[in-house]
């Protein structure tokens, strides 16, 4: 074990498969010389000459380059700045990346991670802030990892890389800086497998991304007050632990599910259906969303904190429960 | 350059499959047994036909919407073909991809597509990945003169220029997108032209001469072989038929239409190995009936093949499941 911050866990599970394996580059914009817009991929370039690709501004090639590349045979680990911009690029994740084993009858595989970072609280306003990931859940070949903590980080990064299929990885901006314990050397966390964050009795949070600290400093805040939230995170939107979620309810009969995208369409709309199709008889109460509202991310600090999801909203939203 | 009697058999060989397929895939169409779109060929066969002569199984390329020539020059087999164009279990794709998907990842075809210029940065990235392993291998990308208008031209033109990424991108210039002519989509006359812009030959061959396609595809080739990056080769040619099958084209001028219909790519390359004295007409004839033996078997096969089962609707989503 060794404290990292997200953002060295991240570079380390990039590091440490790039070593075993000589088919992984690195490409995207800014991801060299400069080492990242939020310094993720800092050192890399040096220490893999050749398989750090600095590319112009030019999303559409990023990931369609990426695309060719993994299906003869690499494994690219493409990085779109923002997710915000993933809207330039979206015909080439949609319609030729994820589809392409598929139309032609299993006899490709496309093994690309997009790697990008989504989420709000900076003031970087609504171009730079969104929390995309219905958008992308949505599709199917396409798999969506969001990790919470920098082991998480590290693990899943490995696993996505290793995956012989399209995987979006999305780092959250809140998180770069949090330190914690990750594992050294190759460490793989299987993509589909939720993790109990906090284990409770009296209701189930599911959270992804930074929400899931949010939810944890909520659920601390319960205990205090008697009502123990066990938290879930899922840290795979797709494929989702499903298995995970009924089990914590059969546990604790109450869902609250909170994350940082709006509320319409949002990826807690999908868990609320799965519960209701698969857990109809685990609920003793409605389920609860805590959601951004159907708004753009609003610029000014105080609007922003409005906007977003906070330990208030969901301590309220587990007490309307009770 | 001089070309060999097999070569120019073999060009024509090819030709007249890709011909009779096609042929055989518009009756097919009209008579109500293919389902979906069917975008044809007829007339362009001398580019795929020159260009892929160049290329190696190892080779790859990205092709188009009007996939069948590509794929046929590049070595796919028509009766795999045809099992697609119908739907059937025993196709290329399973029958989940159909004539706008075919692809054969093994023979170095990434695919036809179905989306406007989605092949350009494919093409991009499948020559980036044979530079990367130092495999020797290229990458040629097929798209129309409606396809140089999009931004994925712009992107993967310049990103394999500064990459200096083996590749050649092959503009086949029949001169329409759908109904939109290319005086009315572009202010200029060569599309060669824009490679300036990219700081990479681009030249325009007559596309309707299988040996001038081959010879300009060689240039570009051999440059991207050696290393020297990209080239942008442009063949003017002429789409016989409508968009799509079932496309009347009244927007076509039809004394345009005449005049290019004399411009046959097939008799064309036919007088010229007869003057060479490399055959004669019935050895042509003798080509030309053992391919209609091949495809109408291409036929059979595909019409007696099973349908895929429900079930497989499932399959194929993910790799490793
Ligand atoms: C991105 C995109 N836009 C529009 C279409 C509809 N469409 C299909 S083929 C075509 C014309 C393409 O023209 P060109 O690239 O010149 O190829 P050609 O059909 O002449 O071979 C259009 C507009 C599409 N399939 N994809």
């Amino acid at each position: 074990m060794k404290k990292m911050t997200y953002a060295e866990a991240i570079r380390d599970g990039i590091r440490v498969e790039m070593k075993r394996d000589a088919d992984v580059y690195l490409c995207g914009e800014d991801v060299g010389k400069f080492g990242g817009c939020f310094g993720v991929t800092a050192g890399l370039v040096d220490e893999f000459p050749g398989r750090v690709l600095d590319t112009p501004i030019t999303e559409t090639a990023i990931i369609g380059s990426a695309v060719g590349a993994a299906a003869v045979g690499l494994r690219p680990v493409a990085e779109i700045m923002f997710i915000d911009f993933t809207g330039v690029c979206m015909d080439e994740l949609f319609n030729q990346a994820v589809k392409m084993r598929y139309m032609f009858g299993g006899k490709a595989k496309v093994p690309l991670v997009l790697k990008t970072i989504c989420g709000g609280g900076v003031a970087a306003a609504a171009q730079h802030s969104q929390c995309m990931e219905a958008w992308f859940t949505h599709i199917p070949g396409l798999k969506t990892v969001m990790p919470a903590t920098p082991a998480d980080a590290k693990g899943l990064m490995a696993a996505a890389i290793r995956d012989d299929n399209p995987v979006i990885y999305i780092e959250h901006k809140q998180l770069l800086g949090l330190s914690g314990d990750v594992p050294e050397g190759e460490y793989v966390i299987p993509l589909g497998k939720a993790d109990i964050k906090r284990p409770g009795s009296d209701v189930t949070i599911v959270a992804w991304s930074w929400m899931v600290h949010r939810a944890l400093a909520a659920a601390e805040a319960l205990a205090k007050e008697g009502i123990s939230a066990e938290v879930i995170d899922p840290r795979t939107l797709v494929p989702l632990d499903k298995d995970a979620i009924l089990a914590s309810l059969a546990k604790t009969h109450k869902l609250v599910i909170v994350h940082e995208a709006v509320r319409t369409s949002g990826f807690g709309g999908e868990i609320a259906a799965v519960v209701a199709e698969q857990g109809f008889d685990l609920l003793d109460a409605p389920i609860k969303r805590v959601t951004a509202p159907d708004t753009p991310v609003p610029f000014s600090p105080v609007l922003e904190k409005a906007f977003l999801p906070d330990e208030g909203k969901i301590i309220q939203a587990v007490k309307e429960l009770f | 350059m001089q070309l060999s009697k097999e070569n120019l058999l073999a060009f024509y060989q090819t030709m007249v499959t890709v011909r009779t397929f096609e042929n055989k895939a518009a009756e097919l169409f009209a008579a109500g047994k293919l389902p979906g779109f069917v975008h044809l060929y007829i007339g362009e066969e001398a580019v795929a036909t020159g260009v892929c002569a160049n290329l190696t199984a190892q080779d790859y390329i990205t092709s188009t919407h009007r996939g069948h020539g590509h794929l046929i020059a590049k070595g796919g087999k028509v009766d795999l073909m045809m099992a697609e164009l119908y739907g059937k279990a025993t196709g290329y794709c399973k029958g989940k991809g159909g004539s706008m998907h075919i692809a054969d990842v093994d023979l170095g075809i990434l695919g036809a597509n179905g989306i406007v210029g989605a092949g350009q940065p494919i093409a991009a990235g499948a020559a980036f990945a044979c530079k990367y392993k130092g495999s020797g291998a290229i990458t040629v990308c097929f798209f129309g003169d409606g396809a140089s208008n999009r931004g994925t031209f712009h992107e993967a033109m310049n990103l394999a220029s500064i990459w200096k990424l083996p590749v050649v991108f092959v503009c086949e210039n029949n001169m329409y997108g759908i109904s939109n002519c290319q005086r009315d989509h572009m202010n200029i006359c060569d599309i060669a032209d824009r490679a300036a812009a990219y700081g990479i030959p681009g030249v325009t061959v007559d596309g309707n001469d299988v040996v001038a396609v081959f010879e300009a595809a060689a240039e570009g080739v051999k440059r991207a072989r050696s290393g020297d990056g990209p080239s942008l080769i442009e063949c003017k040619t002429w789409r016989w038929r409508g968009h799509f099958e079932g496309d009347p084209a009244t927007y076509k001028n039809p004394e345009e239409q005449k005049a290019w219909l004399q411009k046959d790519p097939i008799p064309r390359l036919a007088q010229k190995i007869i003057d060479l004295g490399y055959a004669t007409d019935a050895d042509l004839a003798q080509i030309a009936d053992a391919v209609k033996a091949q495809v109408a078997a291409a036929v059979a096969f595909a019409e007696s093949s099973p349908d895929p089962v429900p079930a497989d609707v499932l399959t194929d989503v993910y790799a490793g499941q």
